[in-house]
């Protein structure tokens, strides 16, 4: 248990300097609008969504209606079904740490645990469970400091939210290499591109979803693959997921 | 501030977020099993999805105006080299962050 809280402890810590800055900018935003330190923990506890937080402090200001800030968290958060698509597998046995791994599921956590598997000798609901319960910390940790002293700090932070985006291209970078099928990523990245050229910065995400979804599902009969099955062994099946050797 | 109703809003994002995050696994993580075009998107969907992510970060980028996104461009360079010689994450998360931060408050101010 020791070698599986120090493994997710350390392999947390690329999220750790992003969390505690974004959660920082989020703090010293809500604290800005009224929303003191008691709410950025809360809201930081039982949302536990980045962009979702700072957009919700202009959702509180503004008076927006129910419906409006339903509609409003769907689109912003949609990406997060791919999320749990991809974990059903890997999270079916979770048994009782499953609540907590689904509610967890953020973009970076997502990024750490999506390819399902554990360093070596670690149970991965276990580690999955540290390393999310180290992210969510972070991230409380960072907006409640933020709310508190946010005013206070003169060091000039700026750029360093870029470590989301490092955290994303290393973790592509990984990716890109322990596969030989690039196709997917690529479909990843030009739909992204496209749909944010064509439907702009504030509305691309569910665009890019659907079409996402259609070049995955067309490649799949163009290829003729099939899904690995769990429960069976995989010989003679395609692999997918996973590349052979 | 209304604090009843600020209550009611925080908990109807937290909802509806909760609700994208759990809803595949209870859709398709029960008792029957998955469909077999779910676990096939499933499988193939964090390559995809990290190509995304990567583009959702730079999306306010401008690069018709100056800076021209060359601090991002740059510093992303800075974390494939790291990776791809390194490859270690937090080097490679911390290295290029670090060089954004210098890029963006000291060089293209």
């Amino acid at each position: 248990m020791k070698k599986i809280i120090k493994k997710a402890f350390f392999n947390s810590l690329p999220v750790f300097a992003g969390y505690l800055f974004l959660g920082f900018g989020f703090g010293i935003i809500a604290e800005g609008a009224g929303y003191g330190i008691i709410w950025a923990f809360f809201m930081s506890l039982f949302i536990y969504a980045g962009s979702m937080q700072y957009v919700s402090v202009s959702l509180l200001t503004s008076g927006a209606s129910l419906i409006s800030v339903a509609i409003t968290t769907l689109m912003v958060n949609a990406r997060h079904l791919f999320y749990g698509i991809t974990m059903i597998e890997p999270y079916k046995k979770a048994g009782k740490l499953k609540p907590y791994l689904m509610f967890s599921l953020t973009d970076e956590t997502y990024s750490l645990v999506c390819e399902g598997k554990a360093p070596e000798g670690c149970d991965f609901h276990k580690y999955s469970f540290f390393l999310s319960m180290f992210n969510q910390s972070y991230w409380i940790l960072g907006s409640t400091l933020g709310a508190l002293v946010g005013t206070l700090f003169s060091f000039n932070t700026k750029g360093v939210e870029f470590a989301m985006t490092a955290l994303f291209v290393t973790v592509f970078v990984e990716q890109w290499k322990s596969t030989k099928d690039h196709v997917p990523a690529i479909i990843g990245a030009a739909s992204a591109l496209v749909c944010l050229f064509i439907f702009g910065s504030e509305s691309f995400l569910i665009p890019t979803m659907i079409v996402i979804s259609i070049a995955l599902l067309l490649m799949k009969r163009i290829r003729k693959e099939k899904a690995e099955t769990p429960a069976s062994d995989n010989v003679g099946n395609v692999v997918v997921g996973e590349e052979k050797e | 501030m209304n604090v009843g109703r600020s209550i009611i809003i925080v908990a109807v994002i937290a909802l509806v977020t909760l609700l994208l995050r759990v809803l595949p696994f209870i859709i398709f993580g029960g008792k029957r099993k998955t469909p077999e075009i779910i676990l096939y998107l499933g499988a193939k969907l964090p390559y995809a999805i990290m190509g995304m992510l990567v583009i959702y970060c730079l999306k306010d980028v401008a690069p018709l105006a100056y800076p021209y996104g060359l601090p991002e461009l740059i510093a992303i360079a800075v974390v494939v080299i790291l990776h791809l010689f390194k490859r270690n994450t937090l080097l490679s998360v911390g290295g290029g962050t670090v060089a954004y931060m210098l890029l963006v408050q000291l060089v293209f101010v």
